[in-house]
């Protein structure tokens, strides 16, 4: 049995219930009641004018997960995980060793990193767009060459992952950063009366004792890239032939709950996408324990 | 000794060389957008005689076409407002339910709280269908409070700030109870001055983002009266996609005052973004 509160306490209580109840209503209205209703959704077909939903159990499943369309999407989702995740952490990580020390100019090139951070990735896509343009493009005609860097279905994926890596580099690198700064000096003292300097302290110290961030900002990007819609939005036209080769998994659920207006389909491609991203943070959280080093 | 100086001066050659490459070719898109908005359409799609700088003039009146005709002061306000209220609306519910989870002791405390941590794991597309529904059948699409309402309130703020609060020393509240305090006045007087570098942090990371987002004012905002500077972006290059010049001096006023912002306020920029992401 607990203990009678006393009256102290009671009011503290009071207090308590007082300062949350704002966030956990919000928390309820506008999360968790939407999550249960997705998850109803998906197991209902939208009538016209999004009206009149109607049970009919597994159909969108069936739909969903027999379409080639919605495995080709998933797939050319974790393509785009498979530029973006790898390089915009290795870049970053490179440059944040070089900001790391000492050198002249720092701010101005950490300022210049980041900037792609704080604009919105619509007018980012739109400008990429224009550089990858075939006919009139800057870099085809930089490199004299004729490629269709975004309609062409064998390398449109590419294009959309490299405008991913230039967005999200100086986030990266400033989260490493930030763990480097982490890192206590003596160590690389202690390496270097060891003989271990530049690259094998880089290897035997800065890499293992990073880790925690580095996983970090894998996990974060996994998801974030899993998640894309944007770019693909943004760059790749209607009309692209490059398009199915290219659109995301949340593009085809943008396409299918709003364009299309079918609710109860779109809702079932979302569920798609949180049970696979469900499985990949799973088998990350159990992949930590083994690649994260801890002191 | 010399040859110990030289190799270090090598070395940082070879990393401003690495850096100085970095740098160009994070600022060439940049550099081509405000280059392309210059010119006249011909210059723009003009393959040979292949022109980087505007030849017959720096056409800045493109600028002034597509302020006018795009509406860009209502595309402006209308973000700022989303962005402004978006803030309020974070850090005000979030410094509350963050002083209580961090300071406070009530029964049911811990389950509460790990409400907040399933939100965080959860996918946010999840929301968007029923939340889109919601705010369809209250008759409020195409209006601000269409906008704001997906950021009224905030799990990772909540936590953000919960941290912060959990951080300061216990002595300083004991003292002001002592002095015959309610929860409500040591909240407001003492506790909340003090972690002002969170509630910054927070305020400035759901400004960005919330600036950043494309696919909800897409879905809750059609008219191009309504919406925001990212969704006005989108309708325009479905409409005038070829028009190159047009296009490109739309992007840069698109992106342009959120980047002097940032170059003015680049520290807490950076600190916020990072720490926010850093502890999420």
């Amino acid at each position: 049995m607990k203990q009678k509160m006393t009256v102290a306490e009671k009011r503290e209580a009071r207090w308590g219930y007082l300062f949350v109840a704002p966030t956990m209503i919000g928390l309820i209205v506008l999360n968790f009641y939407p999550f249960f209703n997705t998850i109803y959704q998906s197991f209902c077909k939208t009538g016209d004018f999004g009206r009149g939903n109607k049970f009919v159990g597994l159909v969108n499943y069936q739909a969903v997960l027999t379409k080639s369309e919605t495995w080709q999407a998933l797939w050319n989702t974790i393509k785009y995980a498979i530029i973006e995740v790898p390089l915009g952490i290795v870049i970053a990580l490179l440059l944040a060793v070089l900001l790391n020390k000492k050198i002249a100019g720092k701010s101005v090139y950490r300022t210049i990193f980041f900037l792609p951070m704080v604009c919105a990735p619509a007018a980012v896509a739109m400008v990429w767009k224009w550089l990858y343009n075939t006919q009139f493009g800057l870099l085809n005609n930089i490199f004299g060459t004729k490629i269709a860097w975004i309609s062409d279905p064998k390398i449109a994926w590419i294009s959309i992952g490299i405008i991913g890596v230039w967005s999200i580099i100086g986030y990266n690198m400033v989260l490493f950063i930030g763990g480097l700064q982490e890192i206590p000096g003596d160590y690389y003292e202690a390496a270097s009366i060891d003989g271990a300097t530049g690259i094998r302290a880089f290897f035997h110290i800065t890499l293992p004792l990073l880790s925690p961030t580095t996983f970090f900002i894998v996990q974060t990007r996994i998801i974030g890239a899993l998640t894309i819609f944007d770019l693909m939005f943004m760059v790749m036209d209607k009309t692209n032939v490059a398009l199915p080769k290219v659109q995301s998994i949340v593009y085809l659920f943008y396409q299918y709950a709003f364009t299309n207006g079918d609710k109860g389909y779109g809702a079932t491609i979302v569920m798609v996408l949180v049970i696979f991203i469900m499985i990949i943070t799973f088998i990350l959280q159990k992949l930590e324990k083994r690649v994260v080093y801890h002191n | 000794m010399e040859g110990y100086a030289a190799k270090q001066r090598n070395i940082k050659i070879v990393m401003h060389v690495v850096l100085i490459i970095m740098s160009f070719i994070m600022l060439v898109p940049f550099a081509w957008m405000i280059l392309t908005a210059l010119k006249t359409n011909q210059e723009a799609i003009s393959v040979s005689p292949f022109y980087i700088l505007p030849h017959s003039g720096w056409h800045w009146e493109n600028f002034g076409k597509v302020w006018q005709s795009y509406n860009f002061i209502t595309l402006y306000k209308n973000t700022l407002l989303m962005i402004f209220w978006r803030v309020v609306c974070a850090v005000l519910t979030a410094t509350m339910a963050g002083y209580a989870f961090g300071r406070l002791k009530f029964p049911g405390r811990n389950f509460l709280f790990s409400l907040i941590l399933v939100q965080m794991m959860i996918p946010a597309q999840i929301f968007i269908i029923p939340q889109y529904l919601m705010v369809s059948k209250l008759g409020m699409l195409n209006s601000m409070f269409g906008l704001v309402f997906p950021g009224l309130v905030t799990a990772f703020g909540t936590y953000l700030l919960k941290t912060g609060y959990e951080g300061l020393p216990k002595d300083l509240e004991e003292a002001a109870m002592i002095d015959g305090c309610n929860v409500g006045q040591r909240f407001l007087f003492i506790m909340m001055p003090l972690t002002q570098s969170s509630m910054v942090s927070l305020g400035i990371f759901t400004a960005v983002f919330a600036f950043k987002d494309l696919m909800w004012p897409m879905i809750v905002c059609t008219n191009a009266d309504t919406t925001t500077l990212s969704a006005g972006l989108a309708k325009m290059q479905g409409q005038y996609g070829s028009e190159y010049p047009t296009m490109m001096a739309a992007a840069t006023l698109a992106v342009l005052p959120m980047i002097v912002i940032y170059v003015i306020f680049q520290k807490q920029f950076v600190e916020g973004i990072a720490t926010s992401g850093g502890k999420l």
